[in-house]
This record gives structure tokens, sequence and C-alpha cells, in this order.
């Protein structure tokens, strides 16, 4: 004998198409043409931030760099549709989400200037509510899971948004953690960010797997496909797994693309034709977005002028106050450790007293 | 009250766990079974499944969540069910457990312990006598502490459930039930960092730790040596201070440990002592330690791991110098 068992669809959202045309069926009735605008600020935010970075970058003035050009949506509108004391748990390219959740932009030109002490407002003390960005591919995503189940402990209401790429969802941190998830039930919200490449791999490469989604279903737990350069239908998305948080968790795949490199370190000429980066270019995120607001008369190119004027301001000075930042080699040693080992302390005092923190050269 | 090991750590976590309602335990077959080795049994019934949690068979998230949860306030004692498969979990505790704190200039910490059984001697399958210490210890950011003893064994578990640090929490399996002492029923910590001189002597010294400790103080014993005997019980932050004033006292040091020979804590101890003693020291230093290879399946570990023969060998040696 033979019958059907299991059965499963994965469903795809658009709410705004590449021309702002809104579907209005799927609106969401709670968002106010402030709160588009807003999105739309954060996402021409991040967009300069990014710009800012890459030229920094390049005059060997900040450290190796993930840009998020083209991903605007999916950060900002996820990360807007979530409420005051949800949780952030970023990888490594979601830069949008500081901003959005309001870590001093010099702060983040810290961190992407090589220093700790940028993230060292992340957590309680200013009630961010923002973990530091992850580097090891998919790591951060158990970490997620562990923060939902203590949020759940703790029965405060509140939920976790995690985030990874396309190919992070290949790690078995993915699949372990979004396991935990379902069998816990957690409050947990993964967005899988599927920008369509890991440095040089593309999607098709990374699985057989129609969607991202459905590996969702394998670990007993909702998941839907969303167009990631869609802000409303990101954020209408995320609402409705954060509505639903109380009862589990839900796997969110946002399509997106890497307009630009994958780091600073990156030639995507290599394994890239550029007519792949254009055909996506009438999908840009803000691009879109701008439509609809000027179609409905919320915008124009003053107020385009004026955002961009006041965002150019707010970046330099805090590059500037970022650059002014001098670090103290003790901060290495003494962040391991709730107190200082014996063993530890001779290697800073006989490093602080050699001089090699210093400038100078061998004679 | 008379315990073992085993039933010493049951005692410290629930102690720990009635003083912390904070506190939560994880990992495979810890709740129902109480544990491969019952280290944990009985506190499901106590403490209730959100506290004592049987998590899916998957240790990278078995450390991974218990990361989350440490952030998210809770004080997680994640159980690794054998050293071996705890690789599965190296990526979290390398690149996270030992670094969130660094990462975040303290602003985020992480508390926990994580626990697993280590070392052989059991005649048991492949992967399941791992011991690991210097893999944790290498890194920078972990206390690494391995009890020999009942009493050192609740001690130093309370000590790490009262501290802001993460610890790897090693638990020699040869050890578990291998005997048992009179310790007291409250309470009561063994400081962390602190080795323990458990006997003094003129002639020699002989630092070791873990599995290694009986078997030393066995051949001290038959042969009635003078001999200083250190353990170590905390691998990671070392005690220098007190491997130094022994190594001085008696100018001759050997050092015993179950783990390969080769970039072991051995060498680790040896080069301290040749930075700050050689010119105190009668004899070369010499390490007893498992040959530096994986460990063998049980046919041939009576061959691979040290035995009393092989420490009073390497005594004759360091005594005749
Ligand atoms: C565990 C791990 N393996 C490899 C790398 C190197 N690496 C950094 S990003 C990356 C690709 C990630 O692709 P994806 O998950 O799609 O995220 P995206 O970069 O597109 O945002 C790789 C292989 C890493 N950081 N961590
Ligand atoms: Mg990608």
């Amino acid at each position: 004998m033979i019958k059907k068992i299991f059965d499963a669809t994965i469903n795809y959202m658009q709410i705004m198409d590449e021309n702002g045309n809104i579907d209005q069926q799927l609106f969401p009735k709670n968002l106010s043409d402030e709160q588009i605008i807003e999105m739309y600020k954060y996402m021409s935010l991040a967009r300069a931030v990014d710009a800012k970075n890459l030229s920094l970058q390049r005059q060997g003035r900040a450290v190796t760099y993930a840009p998020l050009l083209g991903e605007e949506a999916t950060q900002v509108g996820s990360a807007y549709a979530m409420r005051e004391n949800d949780l952030f748990v970023p990888a490594f390219r979601q830069h949008a989400l500081y901003m959005v959740k309001g870590l001093p932009l010099y702060k983040l030109f810290l961190v992407l200037k090589g220093y700790e002490d940028g993230f060292d407002a992340v957590d309680k003390p200013s009630k961010l509510n923002v973990l530091p960005e992850i580097v090891p591919v998919a790591t951060q995503l158990p970490h997620a899971a562990g923060l939902a189940y203590a949020k759940k402990y703790s029965k405060d209401g509140s939920a976790v948004i995690t985030y990874v790429g396309d190919g992070g969802t290949s790690e078995g941190d993915f699949y372990e953690a979004i396991n935990f998830a379902g069998v816990f039930k957690l409050p947990l919200i993964i967005i899988i960010e599927n920008n369509g490449w890991a440095i040089s791999i593309p999607r098709k490469k990374q699985t057989a797997a129609g969607t991202l989604a459905q590996k969702a279903i394998a670990a007993g737990i909702p998941s839907i496909q969303v167009d990631g350069n869609d802000v409303i239908g990101v954020y209408k998305a995320v609402s409705d797994a954060v509505m639903n948080s109380k009862n589990g968790p839900t796997v969110i795949e946002c399509i997106t693309y890497r307009m630009g490199i994958h780091t600073t370190a990156d030639d995507p000429t290599k394994y890239r034709p550029d007519a792949d980066v254009e055909a996506w270019k009438p999908k840009d995120p803000i691009l879109r977005l701008r439509k609809y607001l000027e179609a409905k008369g919320l915008w124009n190119q003053s107020k385009e002028q004026q955002m961009a004027d006041q965002n150019s301001k707010l970046i330099d000075a805090a590059v500037d106050k970022a650059e002014a930042f001098v670090v103290n080699p003790k901060s290495m040693f003494e962040n391991i450790y709730s107190y200082m080992p014996d063993v530890l302390k001779e290697e800073e005092d006989e490093a602080e007293a050699s001089g090699f923190w210093q400038e100078g050269s061998v004679e | 009250m008379q315990m073992n090991i085993v039933s010493a750590l049951n005692n410290a976590l629930d102690l720990a766990m009635t003083e912390n309602e904070k506190m939560v335990l994880l990992g495979e077959d810890i709740g129902t079974d109480g544990g491969v080795f019952r280290v944990t049994d009985g506190l499901l019934s106590k403490y209730g499944e959100s506290r004592v949690i049987d998590t899916p068979l998957a240790e990278s998230s078995i450390v991974g969540t218990a990361i989350g949860m440490a952030i998210g306030g809770l004080f997680p004692v994640p159980e690794l069910q054998f050293a071996g498969f705890m690789y599965l979990s190296f990526s979290q505790i390398v690149n996270h457990v030992a670094r969130y704190r660094a990462r975040t200039r303290s602003a985020i910490t992480l508390p926990m312990i994580i626990r697993t059984p280590v070392s052989g001697g059991v005649r048991t399958l492949e992967h399941h006598s791992e011991s690991p210490e210097v893999e944790y210890a290498h890194i920078g950011g972990l206390i690494v502490v391995e009890p020999s003893n009942p009493y050192d064994a609740k001690g130093l578990m309370l000590a790490a459930a009262h501290g802001k640090d993460p610890v790897i929490f090693l638990e020699p399996t040869k050890l578990y039930r291998l005997f048992k002492q009179d310790i007291p029923e409250n309470a009561y910590e063994v400081p962390i960092g602190k080795a323990n001189v458990i006997k003094q002597g003129d002639d020699l010294t002989i630092i070791t730790y873990g599995t290694m400790v009986e078997v030393v103080k066995n051949v001290v014993e038959k042969r009635k040596l003078s001999a200083e005997v250190v353990d170590l019980r905390t691998i990671n932050p070392i005690d220098e201070k007190t491997i130094i004033e022994s190594a001085k006292k008696t100018g001759r040091v050997m050092i015993v440990h179950e783990a390969p020979l080769s970039f072991g804590v051995g060498a680790e101890i040896s080069a301290r002592i040749a930075e700050k003693a050689i010119f105190e020291l009668d004899a070369p230093i010499i390490r007893v330690a498992a040959p530096s290879l994986p460990y063998p399946l049980p046919g041939d570990e009576k061959f691979y791991v040290p035995n009393e023969l092989k420490v009073s060998k390497a005594i004759d040696k360091l005594l005749s110098e």
C-alpha cells in the first residue's frame, strides 16, 4: 500500500511590485504613510552609510566590509516590523538593523574600523536589544534559538529575529537551530536573506531544494517566501510572524540580490556576468518605494535632496567621531574574564612595559 | 556525606539550581534518563522540563543555544554526552563562548558551565576516552577545570556556578564511581585557579590532574617517596605560583597527564618553569603522558594510558640525574 501521508506548499508574497503598485488586499492596515516614509529614510541612510564605508575601506580607513547594497528592504522592513522589546541577532551584513535600532552611528563606524568598542553598547545598558554582528556563517542561529528559549522562559512576551544568508542555510547550525526552535515552539523569526550568492556560489549550487523556505517544513515550522526588495511585503510577513510568535517560530525567505561585491576583498567579475546585476537594477527596493511614495504625493525631489544632505552631515560627523577614537590596548586583556588572572596580568604588564605598543621601529 | 564524583556533582547541581532559579541544564538524555552517567538524575522531577531540558541530538546547538540562553539572562549548564562528540560544538565554544565578552568589551558576558566526561581506562567505544583539556585551555577566555575527587568536584562546580565566566568542566569518567569521600552536605567552594598541594615533599615535585592523580598517589605511597604532589584542578588559568614555588623547593619536576605528550599541559608547565626557575633545578624536567597519537581502541588502551610502572620508571630517571 502507498498513500500520501504528508503534503506541503510554499507561498510567495509580493505586495508592492517593481513599479510601486500595491496589492491592496494584502497591504497591512496598520501601516501608516509616516511609517512607510520612515522605512524609506532608514533604507536610504543604510545605503548612504554603506557607500561611505566602502569608500573609507578603499582609502585604508576601514577594515574588510560586507556591503548591503540592494538588500535594504529585507533588512529595514523586517527590523521595522519588530516591537520595542524584541531582540535582534544579525549575521555580518545586516548593518541596517543597527540604524533602525538606534545604535549611535559612530559606534557602527568604530566596529567597521575594527574596534570592539563599537559593540560595547549593544545590549542591556542601552536597551538596544541587538547583538553584535557574527562572522562564522549561521553560527548565530543557535544563539537566537537559545535567546528565544530564555525569552519564553521569562514569559515577557517578546520575540527574537535572526538573519542568515542563502549560503548559510547549508550549514548544520541552520538546521540545528530551526529544529530546536520547532521542538520547543520558540518565539523566533528566521529571516533567510537570499541575495542569490554566497561569495561566488550561486543559489542553485547551494542546494537542490526548489526554495530555501521549504527547509522549514522538515523542522515542522511554517515558512513563506517574500519579495525581499518589497519593503511592504517583508514588513507584512514579519508582522504576521511576530503575531504568531507565541505559538512558535517562522522562517521567512526574502528574495533579494547582492548588487555589489561580497566583501571588499572580493572581485565578482570573476564569477558573475554584469548582465545579471543589470537585470536586477529595475527591481531596486529604494527605487520602487520612491515611485510609490511619489505617486501618492508623499515624496518629491526637494525632500530627497534635503534627506541626502542630512544623511551626509550625520555620516560625516559619525566618521569624524570614530576616527578620533584612540584604542587602549589594555582593553584586549581586560575583557576576557570577569577577573584578571595572575598569568594574564603578567602578560599585559610585560607587553606594556616592553614599549611595543608605541610606534617605533627596530634600530 | 559519603559521595562519589557522580553524586557529588549531582548534589552540587541540585544546590546551585535551588539557589539560582535562572540555572537551566540542557543536553542529550539528561532529563528522564538522568544523563548516561546519571549526573543529572532526579533533577528533572525536582525542577521541571523547562529547567532540565532534553535537547535534540545536536551538539553544536546544545552549546549554541546555551550561548543565547546566557545572553537572555539564564545560567545554562550544557552537558556534552562525551568529549569526543563535543568537537561538533567546538566552533561555538571557540568562536563564541570564548570570545563574546571580548567582542563586546564585557557588555555581554556568558556565565555557563559546559560539562563533559573525559579520559579513558574504561574499555569503551572509540571516541569515548579523549582528554581534550589543552584544546580548550589554549583558546583563552575559557576557564578549564578538572576535578580528581568528589570533594573537588562539588566545590569546583559550585565555584563555577557562582562565577561569571564560561567554564569547561571536565569529569574523568574512570573516577566517576571509583571511590567515595566524606564531603560536606552544604554548599562550599573550591577556588578556581588554585592548585592543590595534596602531599608535601622535598625530593621531587609531581604535577598532575584528573585520572593521573590516583596513579601518582599510589606510586608515591608504595615507594614512600618524599614527593610533593600537586593536583592542578584548574588547567586554565594555570596556577603558576604554586608550580614555581614547588619547583624551586624540590629542584626536580615531573608532570604527569593522560592526554598526549606533544603540545600538552606538561609542555606548558615545563616552559613556565624553564622561564622562571631553571637555575634552581637539579635535573631536566620530565613529562609522563600518553604517546602523541589519538586514543586507540580499547584493545590497546593499557599500553597507551600512563600507568604506575611508567610513572615509577620516570621517577627513577628524575632522581638519578
Ligand atoms: C562558517 C564559515 N564558513 C565560511 C566563511 C567565509 N564566508 C564568509 S561569508 C560567506 C558566504 C556567505 O553566504 P550567504 O550565507 O549567502 O551570506 P551573504 O554573504 O550572501 O550575505 C563565506 C563562505 C565564514 N565566514 N564562516
Ligand atoms: Mg547570500
